[in-house]
């Protein structure tokens, strides 16, 4: 009990990881590209929840200047966001000539 | 400086919503009900940065995540068609292998949590509330500590890339 009422860094480093095998599932057995892609934003957000709280942590021995785990946080957005638009492009080219959006049929490079 | 009220409280109401959220995400559908319950989960995490002190990542998080990557999710379902997509197969003939591939990443995960354990201090987080988003811009702008400029611009050029990639896949006839 007195575990679970002192929030500390590896609360959050827990529920990243359960976020993490979350996306991970979704990846791997899911058939729709649309969510297969938002699984793997689940995935780029348990990762940006785990430098958010590992920051805090630094924060808490180096002074409230040391915000590197944030930055980083705003980095994997960033790519995030290029992942996003890039992948949605390739969907709908891919959605263009196969006129679905099933991953299995996704096999011109399978021998 | 008073500490937070009702601190593990809100940590296990906005964890439950993350990960309520994340098991909709991949078990829905329709994928319109996914990407809804991924903007409940995203804005969920939102709060979750605020309780951690990085109320500028939370805004990005908000204004970014929840209002324009989702926003493109959006777009883009309602572009392809989702109904014969809902009548075919949820899930791969591979799902055996890929929930035992997950359920084993899980036990290393929980294999380095309860070893590395004694690597964090016990007890609760202190509180440093300072200037924020002046700290994260220093490191990123700032002539003497900005010691993330040079990656910064390497972004920059990520995101420049990204827009003609986007373009150059989803135009029909460059």
């Amino acid at each position: 009990m007195e575990a679970m009422l002192h929030i500390t860094t590896l609360h959050y480093l827990v529920l990243g990881a359960a976020l993490f095998l979350l996306g991970v599932i979704g990846v791997l057995t899911r058939r729709n590209v649309v969510i297969v892609l938002m699984s793997i934003e689940l995935i780029l957000n348990a990762v940006n929840l785990n430098l958010v709280a590992f920051s805090r942590y630094w924060q808490g021995i180096h002074g409230s200047t040391a915000l590197h785990g944030q930055v980083f946080a705003i980095f994997i957005i960033t790519d995030a966001a290029a992942e996003a638009a890039v992948g949605l492009g390739i969907l709908i080219a891919f959605f263009r000539n196969k006129e679905t959006v099933n991953v299995d049929e996704v096999n011109l490079l399978k021998w | 400086m008073n500490p937070p009220v009702g601190t593990p409280f809100f940590f296990y109401l906005l964890s439950a919503t993350v990960l309520i959220g994340g098991v909709l995400v991949i078990t829905r559908k329709n994928a319109v009900h996914s990407a809804l319950a991924l903007i409940t989960a995203l804005l969920a995490q939102a709060g979750l940065y605020l309780m951690l002190y990085a109320p500028f990542v939370a805004g990005v998080q908000i204004i970014l995540y929840a209002g324009g990557i989702m926003v493109l999710f959006l777009f883009v379902i309602m572009l392809i068609s989702i109904e014969r997509s809902q009548k075919e197969r949820q899930f791969n003939k591979q799902w055996l292998v890929g929930i035992a591939a997950a359920a084993a990443l899980g036990g290393l995960f929980i294999a380095v949590y309860t070893k590395g354990k004694s690597l964090f201090p016990e007890g609760s987080l202190t509180y440093a509330e300072a200037g924020n988003t002046q700290g994260v811009a220093d490191l990123l702008y700032s002539q003497h500590s900005g010691i993330y400029m040079f990656a910064f611009e390497i972004a920059s050029l990520l995101l420049l890339v990204a827009i003609i990639g986007a373009v150059v896949m989803a135009k029909k006839r460059i």
